[in-house]
């Protein structure tokens, strides 16, 4: 670990101001993956910035019925919110689907949105990677490739991202409120991440400086339910194969609204938007489903050690969609 | 038969462990909690080629880093004596034999600094194409040739088995049988990942090195180190008290001990060294991949007629470790034509080593899933078709069993597990979008005693006995059931007896290991408490004299009836599992385990080593697998976020239970191993459940969800 320097800011303007001072900074919240890539030297900040006290660790009303959730709210915390449990359940599913109690406890929101993937060769400094070191080429492309990307890859970068929360918030539609050096702006959360092209080692269209304070969800529809489905081989405590957060609303047997997003299965949380458009409208069935899921995933470009991630992710949005169906009753 | 039947009282009682408070209390020392003066730290430089070797050490930068007391590399480490271990042979030449490999060391005023200076080693390397890819066809396999360290057989394999046997005619038996399993079923690298880390923490005085360490064997590691370092023996005293675990990857003290040692001698200061998670994946050994061809012929009426068992395993070009993987085989079922071969395939990888069950935690997984499918192609029961092969006697020795209860196991078990309500057609049980299924098989582990054992015993002039032995815990519970021994040997309450273990300033121990502990030092507890008894009659009397009595056994052979006898612990194991018709997800719901382990000295720890051993049979089954990469020849999945050990979430009812009947042979105690028996054919039994929900045989461990999902 390389020796760093520790700072606290008191206000938001002044930890964005230091950070675009020094060159080598980082902002550190929950600390739970920054700390581990630090210990690894995958990343080696001169100064660590702590934000943790800058934004809101609270979850609020929005007056159109939405929530906005501070940046620092824990894991922990919004996943037992009972707002999010009865309005958002996909959302507090995520959450208590990963990581681990005492995890969650300290992660959060702003941080988890920011985590950096898992990809073996990102973590491990000894071996090629362009998202930790540009240019030095994808060890993943032709190495072990069961955790990696079967949508949206490119020959430079095959890494998934991690996030569970992401994925939900995804499906949810869900708003990011970012302060930067000039002023405040809103991302949508399906325009947050990049794909990875041939910059991997930017995650995201945040500019150097800019600090997320929050997260807005908009109000649910009335008649829609929400779910999240991991898959993983063990039950408790890994990165999902495969993810899916979806969002059904039937009318009169047909599909009026949909929502669906996958992890696990590119750099960011996939918003399956080509099943989402054969949806709508369709007769809510499990044929309807099938296809749709089939239309989504004929993008789907797996390599030879993840092509299970295709039909697992078929699979996985037709039972998932069938249980909000069925929840639905 | 056995003593214990004439004075037992506090052997088969659930006694707490004695270091229990000390544990919950944190107060147990582990070795690097050692309390030292003025310690410093060794982070060590790790090769990053997986074969080559080093041409250059620049050492300038790490050197400069205030704090830093020492660099090492092969261009300034103290000369080694010849090691007969080459894994010992520790920065002795420029060559690099594997990935992760120490090609250096900084030692410093703090770990973080000791870290950061190794960091800016700057190493240059001629690299070679690694080589590390298992595969039954290569042309470089060969028959092991090693002497074995451990066992008596003198044979190539490392529990001194010979690394072929025949008897019979095979081929033809298979050739003319009526019915015919022919499998081949593979296993991976799985690495022993105990809690606690390897740790050394060394120190020079007066001459002598104190080496405060994890070990499984403070004996073993005495000679080992001592003779690395060409020390005479007892100027090196190993301390190992506490240990968070080994599963056999600390019966070996590997390089870092003796790395460590150097580092000591160099610097003049007590040195602390901890290997972390990701180094440990590449220095303290693991159980080799195994690709094994099963060959089952049966007659018309059930019983096997022909056994093949042949085994490709990995080995390291460093060091030809060859583990006992078709050994299981030998002594398992009847056939009057058999064969087993077992040849290594030498790669650019670390040194494989001993882990939980070596060779029948990979050969019974296999042997047992071959049985599995010969009893469907019978149209047999598989439990039922186990009896019906059941041995009068071992099979290739003809050695009659000391005890052999595998059938009453398979009886008993079947009957707790319900299995006579099965359905046995495969896919036939669905509950929700779960597919259900049942699997048996069957467990077995040798119940060996080692050579080279002592004990002494003192008696207080106030009645107290001390109880010395260099035996190890290895979190076990053997603390507790080595007292509870000797309680009984002397006949008097355990409150009487202090037991001191984990030190080689006591008498001398063999190694916790082969599931042979209780058994080879509770023999020398109860050899030497029979003669303290008959000292303290026919000298004073019975009563204590005021100066004390003290005698020591030395056990220098080990059982002398393992001639005349095979002795083997066995059980059942019956899985129940669910998978997930979508997704391939398995979870397994059910374990049960019915056992044949002798007498069990402590009801409590038996349990917990049992149901410890299927756990780690579930993890077998279905998570654990290092990945290695063929261009880097490194273990890719380094850590617990990638290399995955059943969570508390897939364990749900393990059940452990035993007949309970001593054995006659093995020891005084009447007991039998139970340390590793636990691990065996639990991963047979998941998959033989797997097929049974899903009518899929998966012969490739670990069955994960990519192999199910369709």
């Amino acid at each position: 670990m390389k020796p760093f320097r520790y700072e606290r800011a008191d206000e938001v303007p002044a930890a964005v101001a230091t950070l675009l001072r020094e060159p080598e900074a980082a902002y550190l919240a929950g600390g739970t993956n920054l700390v581990d890539l630090m210990r690894l030297e995958v990343t080696t900040p001169e100064v660590l910035i702590d934000v943790r006290r800058l934004t809101s660790d609270r979850i609020e009303e929005l007056p159109d019925g939405g929530l906005r959730i501070g940046a620092a709210v824990t894991g922990s915390d919004l996943a037992a919110d009972p707002r999010v449990r009865r309005r958002y359940p996909a959302l507090s599913q995520a959450l208590l689907s990963g990581a681990s109690g005492q995890l969650r406890n300290l992660a959060t929101t702003g941080g988890n949105l920011l985590q950096r993937t898992r990809c073996p060769y990102f973590q491990n400094v000894t071996t090629p990677c362009n998202k930790r070191l540009p240019g030095s080429g994808c060890s993943a492309v032709e190495g072990y490739q069961r955790d990696m990307a079967i949508l949206g890859a490119s020959p430079a970068c095959v890494a998934t991202h991690p996030s569970d929360m992401a994925v939900a918030l995804d499906a949810l539609d869900a708003v990011v409120t970012v302060v930067g050096p000039d002023a405040e702006r809103r991302i949508p959360l399906t325009e947050l991440y990049r794909l990875p092209d041939a910059t991997p080692d930017r995650d995201t269209v945040l500019e150097r400086g800019e600090l997320i304070t929050g997260v807005e969800l908009p109000p649910p529809h009335s008649a829609a339910r929400s779910r999240y489905r991991k898959v993983r081989d063990r039950a408790s405590y890994a990165f999902a194969l495969v993810s899916v957060a979806a969002a059904l609303e039937v009318t009169g047997g047909a599909v009026r609204d949909v929502a669906i997003a996958l992890g696990g299965v590119a750099h960011k949380p996939w918003r399956a938007t080509t099943a989402e458009a054969v949806l709508r409208g369709a007769p809510a069935t499990r044929e309807s489903f099938v296809d749709a899921a089939a239309a989504e995933l004929a993008a789907a470009r797996p390599l030879p050690g993840n092509a299970f991630k295709v039909p697992l992710a078929r699979n996985t949005m037709v039972s998932t969609l069938l249980e909000l169906l069925e929840e639905a009753r | 038969m056995s003593d214990v039947t004439a004075r037992p009282r506090a052997i088969g009682i659930p006694m707490d462990r004695i270091d229990g408070v000390q544990k919950v209390t944190g107060t147990a020392t582990y070795a690097y909690e050692w309390p030292l003066d003025q310690p410093v730290y060794l982070y060590p430089v790790q090769s990053t080629i997986a074969s080559g070797r080093v041409t250059g050490v620049d050492s300038a930068l790490a050197e400069a880093e205030p704090g830093v007391l020492a660099v090492l590399s092969h261009l300034n480490a103290p000369t080694l004596t010849r090691p007969e271990d080459p894994e010992l042979a520790v920065l002795q030449s420029d060559e690099v034999a594997w990935r992760g490999q120490f090609i250096g060391a900084v030692v410093a005023e703090s770990l973080e600094t000791a870290r950061r200076a190794a960091g800016l080693v700057r190493v240059g390397y001629e690299s070679r194409p690694p080589d590390v890819v298992l595969r039954a066809d290569r042309d470089d396999l060969y028959s092991p040739v090693h002497a074995a360290v451990f066992g008596t057989g003198g044979g190539e394999l490392q529990d001194g088995s010979p690394a072929d046997s025949v008897l019979g005619d095979v081929d033809t038996a298979l050739a003319a049988s009526p019915t015919m399993v022919d499998a081949t079923y593979s296993t991976p690298m799985y690495h022993n990942n105990p809690m606690e880390p390897h740790t050394a923490v060394v120190t020079w005085l007066d001459g002598e090195l104190i080496v405060r360490c994890s070990t499984q064997g403070a004996s073993m590691s005495q000679a080992l180190i001592s003779g690395v370092l060409g020390l005479e023996p007892g100027r090196v005293r190993v301390i190992s008290p506490h240990v968070g675990g080994a599963f056999g990857s600390k019966v070996y003290p590997h390089s870092y001990a003796v790395l460590a040692a150097m580092a000591a001698r160099m610097v003049r200061r007590p040195v602390k060294f901890s290997l972390t998670r990701q180094q440990m994946f590449a220095l303290v050994g693991y159980r080799p991949a195994s690709i094994q061809r099963i060959r089952l012929a049966a007659g018309r009426d059930g019983r096997l007629t022909a056994l093949s068992h042949e085994v490709i395993e990995q080995t390291a070009k460093a060091k030809g470790y060859a583990e006992q993987v078709g050994v299981c085989s030998r002594m398992m079922y009847a056939a009057p034509h058999r064969r087993t071969t077992h040849r290594l395939a030498p790669l650019d990888v670390p040194v494989p080593t001993i882990m939980r069950a070596p060779g029948e935690a990979q050969g019974m997984y296999a042997l047992e899933s071959a049985m599995d499918e010969m009893a469907l192609a019978c149209g047999l029961d598989p439990v039922e078709f186990r009896i019906r092969n059941e041995p009068e006697v071992h099979p290739e020795s003809g050695l009659p069993f000391s005890s052999r209860r595998l059938t009453d196991c398979l009886r008993e078990g079947a009957r707790r597990a319900g299995w006579d309500h099965r359905d046995p057609v495969p896919r036939s049980r669905r509950e929700g979008r779960w597919l259900v299924g049942t699997g048996v098989a069957a467990s077995t582990y040798p119940s060996p005693r080692f050579p080279g054992n002592a004990a002494t015993i003192r008696l207080a002039p106030d009645g107290h006995y001390t109880v010395r032995i260099a035996a190890a815990d290895l979190g076990t519970g053997t603390w507790t059931a080595l007292t509870q021994i000797a309680a009984d040997a002397l006949s008097v309450p355990v409150g009487q007896v202090e037991m001191r273990i984990g030190d080689t300033a006591l008498p001398a121990a063999s190694v916790a290991g082969f599931s042979a502990g209780i058994n080879s030092w509770g023999t020398a507890i109860w050899e030497a408490a029979d003669r303290l008894r008959a000292r303290l009659q026919a000298e004073h009397g019975g009563i204590a004299p005021p100066e004390g009595l003290e005698v020591t056994a030395e056990l220098p052979g080990g059982n002398p009836d393992a001639e005349r006898y095979a002795m083997h612990s066995f059980g059942a194991q019956f899985a129940e599992v669910r998978v997930d018709e979508d997704t391939g997800e398995v979870r397994v719901t059910r374990l049960l385990g019915m056992f044949d382990v002798g007498r069990v000295i402590n009801p409590k720890t038996a349990r917990s080593q049992l149901i410890g051993g299927m756990t780690q049979g579930i993890s077998m089954a279905l998570y654990e697998h290092s990945v290695l990469d063929p261009r880097f020849g490194h273990v890719v999945n380094q850590d617990f976020a990638q290399y995955h050990i059943a969570s508390a979430a897939d364990v749900h009812s393990v059940e452990a239970h035993w007949l309970d009947e001593p054995d006659p042979y093995t020891n005084p105690m009447g007991a039998k191993g139970l340390g590793e028996v636990g691990i065996t054919g639990t991963a047979a039994a998941i998959a033989n459940a797997v097929h049974h929900a899903t009518g899929v045989r998966i012969r490739e461990l670990p069955i994960t969800l990519d192999k199910l999902v369709s």
